[in-house]
């Protein structure tokens, strides 16, 4: 496997409470699942996918957690276009 | 961050919690608390320590407020071209996507940002998956206090919400630490931890200093009104979460003496789906502004992440407006393409509410949707369209009234058919009083208690006697 580098972006994943550490009074579906932290930041030393390490977040404090994704980014966008959107409010132009 | 040897179990930390929020706020809330359901309110806002004059000064030094007010005459004329003789009042909106992280959120975290810093915290943390996550970090960024925004985004399948990676992308393009978490009501367990290991503010939405932030807004719509129309507004709608919009909106008007002015609520109806469920966590299309927060927070506001809440919207609401997710999209559509102006979803559930005000308001009357908010990737009408038919729901055009929360959405084929329904506001206060006489048996309750609900309700001491002499016997 390669090595990621110290100093690259990354995010990173911890469990934070296991299924049966959670809140009483869930609903079912969410008390079976871990409740999960997520979390982006700068990689503290050379390591592997999969990995236990530390990152620096953007505001210079550290986490600890599996390493999940190298240089992440937000894969949101407009979507597939909806075409019964486009012609509401044509009016007489359409 | 490590803790010093402490019990960070579920239980442990949560039980911690007066002990927390008094070190992360600087308030000690017993002094204003009279039982378990009573507390002084008016005294807790006042002794904030600030005025409006000081607010508006605090946010004019962070970019926040004094937004444009305008007439949407394209909108107007339409309801008008289907609204009975004489009627079709005036719609305006208040542009509040103009404030600094685009949306009236930078004036509920003006003032804590603001206080975090004359306090000298180090920085400042709010749990929140909405636009006050962008808020808190702009407004930190200006202070040059370090941010940290806790957000529950994905669900156990790992898929986003994508409005929530908007706000992810927001909240870290301001500096932030973003904590994003997955389904469930822990994320309170979290920021408890994450205000415990880092000393940092509590930057809560439900705080006096967030409240009284967004009086301003009320009073810049009272003046705006007033100045072009040379009266008060005749109602004022206002999309319904936590209810802190509403609350702090009213309080600004009544403050600038609108006292007259309909105060309207209105959320996206989501009845029948669960808010802590996995599985319908991704079948929303809206993440706030719906009755799965407005319902319960209206009925109980003291069910937040401060032991009295400072928004407390049943003391000020006249009326409750439900639109369905088809009626917001089609009418944001018509906000672009008849008013050229593109914007967010939240804001426009009260556009969608006060077309039907207009309808049935006389001509010669005004209604303001008290704010906007920004659109974007993620936000976007056509995402959360297309994101619903990823998982499952049906999307199509016809009647509205055909729309089933988390099943199907439909969109309207023709502005009229867009028809608000207003909610039983009686139903709404007893459901209050029930979660009252849980909180704290009935016949414990005193003169003061009485007195308390009674204002909280917006109605006499012997309205609340008479509607729990009704609970008592079901
Ligand atoms: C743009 C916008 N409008 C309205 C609301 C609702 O406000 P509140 O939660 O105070 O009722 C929110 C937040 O949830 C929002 O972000």
């Amino acid at each position: 496997m390669t090595k990621i580098a110290k100093g690259t972006w990354v995010e990173i994943e911890r469990v934070l409470l296991k299924p049966e550490e959670r809140a009483p009074n869930l609903p079912e579906d969410t008390r079976k699942c871990p409740y999960v932290l997520r979390i982006s930041g700068f990689l503290q030393a050379d390591a592997e996918i999969g990995a236990d390490v530390t990152i620096r977040s953007l505001i210079g404090h550290e986490h600890t957690g599996l390493l999940r994704v190298v240089n992440p980014s937000y894969g949101h966008s407009f979507g597939a276009t909806v075409p019964e959107l486009l012609t509401i409010g044509l009016g007489d132009k359409s | 961050m490590s803790a010093p040897n402490r019990d960070m179990s579920f239980a442990a930390v949560t039980a911690r919690k007066n002990e927390i929020m008094k070190a992360s706020l600087g308030i000690d809330f017993m002094d204003f608390i009279q039982s378990p359901i009573a507390f002084d309110y008016e005294r807790m806002m006042r002794e904030t320590g600030y005025s409006l004059e000081d607010i508006a000064r605090i946010q004019a030094e962070t970019k926040v407020g004094n937004t444009p007010l305008f007439e949407l005459k394209n909108l107007t004329e339409a309801v008008r071209s289907f609204a009975g003789p004489g009627k079709g009042a005036t719609i305006l909106v208040k542009d509040e996507a103009a404030n600094a992280s685009g949306s009236f959120k930078a004036r509920r975290a003006s003032i804590s940002v603001y206080e975090a810093r004359r306090k000298n915290y180090q920085g400042v943390a709010a749990a929140t998956s909405g636009n006050y996550g962008a808020a808190v970090a702009s407004q930190a960024a200006m202070r040059g206090l370090k941010c940290i925004i806790l957000q529950e985004v994905f669900d156990s399948r790992g898929i986003c919400q994508p409005e929530i990676v908007e706000k992810s992308r927001a909240c870290e393009a301001y500096g932030a630490e973003v904590q994003r978490l997955s389904v469930g009501p822990e994320l309170f367990y979290q920021l408890l931890m994450t205000l415990e290991t880092t000393g940092f503010f509590n930057a809560s939405l439900y705080t006096p200093f967030g409240i009284k932030g967004v009086e301003t807004l009320g009073v810049e719509v009272a003046e705006q009104v007033r100045q072009r129309f040379g009266k008060d507004p005749d109602a004022v709608v206002i999309t319904h979460a936590g209810g802190g919009n509403l609350t702090g909106t009213a309080r600004g008007l009544l403050a600038a003496g609108c006292d007259q002015t309909r105060i309207v609520a209105c959320s996206v109806d989501l009845g029948g789906l669960h808010m802590a469920a996995d599985t319908d966590f991704n079948r929303k299309s809206f993440t706030t502004g719906h009755t799965g927060f407005g319902v319960p927070f209206a009925t109980w506001p003291d069910r937040v992440d401060v032991p009295r809440n400072a928004a407390r919207s049943l003391r000020y609401m006249d009326e409750y407006q439900l639109v369905t997710q088809g009626e917001v999209f089609y009418v944001t559509e018509l906000l672009s393409k008849r008013e050229g102006l593109e914007r967010g979803p939240a804001g426009n559930i009260s556009l969608t509410a006060a077309v039907t005000l207009a309808r049935q308001m006389d001509r010669d009357q005004i209604v303001v949707v008290q704010e906007t908010e920004y659109t974007g990737a993620g936000k976007h009408q056509n995402r959360q369209l297309s994101f619903a038919r990823e998982n499952g729901i049906e999307v199509r055009v016809g009647d509205p009234r055909e729309n089933v929360p988390g099943k199907t959405i439909v969109i309207p084929e023709r502005l009229e058919q867009v028809r608000g329904r207003v909610q039983d506001m009686d139903k709404l206060r007893r459901s209050y009083l029930k979660n009252a006489v849980k909180a704290y048996p009935l016949d414990q309750w005193n003169e003061g208690d009485y007195r308390f609900l009674a204002a909280d309700l917006k109605q006499d001491v012997a309205w609340v006697q008479q509607a729990v002499s009704t609970i008592e016997m079901n």
